[in-house]
């Protein structure tokens, strides 16, 4: 019998929150992370608003010095930064630098998108193309490598078990989350770190900007910016940060009275083929509906079961299609589920948003509330007609009993994931 | 010399994980054996060296530096 996946640990850098209890307050209190940033004004970027954690204090400086993080990139940063909390929300043990001892049944999958993008732009190319190249030290590979943040982690947390690191656009974050518990369900380990991180990086969000894909019409208003659902919905907001979470096998979690947020009883993930309907950019409407229907079949739970959908929407053209395939994969006329999006509140955070989105959806499940999808007071006029506009909420829903939240994501090169989460009981 | 001690061991202890290796510390001290600083980390030690002093270290000088005493002593030869 295959082994049962639970989340026992939650870590989270983000515009809205660099720990789950601020996170969480921001969520239930609809607060917008979004703000004017001057170096994408001076850039001559036409979107100059984003999401940026601030990770300027003196406690951090001390966790980089004690990880040789001085110089790392954000990705690497953010990421040990909220894997730190994970682990110790999941009340596990830092292991000693200087032991022997080492965790081979523990893990890690950790996604990025951007990855070290920013330090190529600021560090590598400027000292080769300068013929610096002594200048680069001892660390560039580790800070550059795709894999470097996995590094990182697999060495503060002495892992050894699968140490991979993962890539798949804006699905990234769900897609960690899906490889470590397919590991686990194989009982090839007891436990993952999964999640994924993207940077503050104009060098990133610059390639969004010239495709004319992010939010220009609000660099005046940035709060209100960030519109999934909005018949105003102007382009996505880009944002930065990190999610990371404790993915456990049930028992092992159970023998050490672990904590236990939710359980995973169902995931899917597949691609588009970049065919019929879909391209490198948008989604192939059939292959999403497969997606979904799969990841609710492997729960063995049909549309109907599903109390709130936490979206992709992004807040551009796609918003539509994608509520359109959430209506057709759960083969629901009436009596459809909430559906929200968190990016409304912090911006998408391109890579990181899987599991930041993730780490939302299980705070609503665990704590029986649906955090308020901003800025869409302007419903978009096609989703009005597919979704009951009581079903997208405007203000915080509290004291509502959730059993399973549907979370999927969607990228670039037409790639979809899909997680079904359940209160544990 | 005592200047050169004192700037080289400044530098070094940015790269000492283990801060405890300072209570046994002499000029004796190998930087990897005693001090237990990752081997990888001595280009940036150089790099720092060269940039405090103005210098330039060959990857030859490099390979016979291996404990404290050997790095003043070539940081010495090279400002005096």
């Amino acid at each position: 019998m295959s082994k049962r996946v639970v989340i026992t640990g939650l870590g989270v850098i983000s515009p809205i929150g660099n720990d789950i209890e601020s996170f969480k307050l921001s969520m239930q209190k609809g607060i917008s992370g979004i703000k004017y940033i001057k170096e994408l004004a001076d850039y001559n970027f036409a979107s100059q608003i984003g999401g940026v954690p601030d990770i300027n204090n003196s406690e951090y400086e001390k966790i980089f010095e004690k990880f040789e993080l001085k110089d790392a990139d954000l990705t690497v940063k953010y990421s040990v930064l909220a894997a730190l909390q994970a682990w110790n929300d999941a009340k596990l043990e830092l292991p000693d630098k200087f032991a022997e001892n080492i965790n081979e049944n523990y893990g890690a999958v950790i996604g990025s998108c951007a990855g070290g993008a920013e330090l190529y732009a600021r560090k590598l190319y400027p000292l080769v193309n300068s013929k610096n190249i002594r200048k680069l030290g001892s660390q560039i590979i580790e800070n550059l490598m795709h894999s470097g943040t996995t590094a990182v982690l697999s060495n503060i947390f002495a892992l050894a078990n699968q140490t991979i690191s993962n890539s798949s656009a804006c699905a990234t974050g769900a897609e960690s989350i899906i490889m470590a518990s397919e590991k686990i369900k194989q009982s090839k380990a007891s436990l993952f770190i999964a999640g994924s991180a993207d940077p503050y990086s104009p060098y990133m969000w610059a390639g969004f900007d010239s495709m004319r894909l992010l939010a220009r019409k609000f660099n005046d208003k940035p709060t209100q910016a960030s519109r999934p659902l909005s018949a105003s919905a102007d382009g996505f907001v880009a944002s930065a940060g990190a999610g990371m979470l404790i993915v456990e096998e049930l028992n092992h979690a159970l023998n050490r009275n672990a904590k236990i947020y939710a359980e995973i009883v169902g995931y899917e993930y597949n691609s588009g083929g970049q065919r019929n309907g879909g391209s490198m950019t948008a989604s192939n409407p059939k292959r999403v509906i497969d997606c979904i229907k799969s990841a609710l079949n492997n729960a063995n739970i049909s549309g109907k079961d599903i109390d709130l959908i936490c979206g992709h929407l992004t807040g551009t053209k796609f918003d539509f299609q994608e509520v359109e395939n959430w209506k057709t994969a759960l083969n629901l006329n009436e009596k459809l589920p909430y559906i929200n999006s968190l990016k409304s509140l912090l911006g998408h955070t391109i890579g990181a948003a899987g599991a930041i989105e993730t780490i939302a959806a299980i705070l609503q499940l665990q704590n029986n509330f649906i955090h308020p999808s901003i800025n869409c007071e302007d419903l978009n006029e096609n989703i009005k007609t597919i979704w009951n506009k009581n079903k997208i909420p405007q203000k915080l829903i509290k004291d509502i009993n959730l059993n399973y939240i549907a979370k999927a994501s969607f990228g670039f090169g037409d790639v979809n994931s899909c997680i079904i989460l359940k209160k544990f009981n | 010399m005592e200047n050169i001690k004192t700037d080289l061991i400044n530098i070094l202890k940015k790269y000492t994980l283990d801060k405890n290796v300072w209570n046994d510390f002499n000029d004796n001290s190998s930087i990897i054996s005693d001090l237990k600083i990752n081997s990888a980390r001595i280009v940036d030690i150089v790099i720092d060296l060269e940039e405090k002093y103005d210098i330039e270290i060959t990857d030859e000088e490099l390979e016979k530096l291996t404990c404290f005493k050997d790095i003043v002593k070539l940081i010495d030869s090279k400002i005096n």
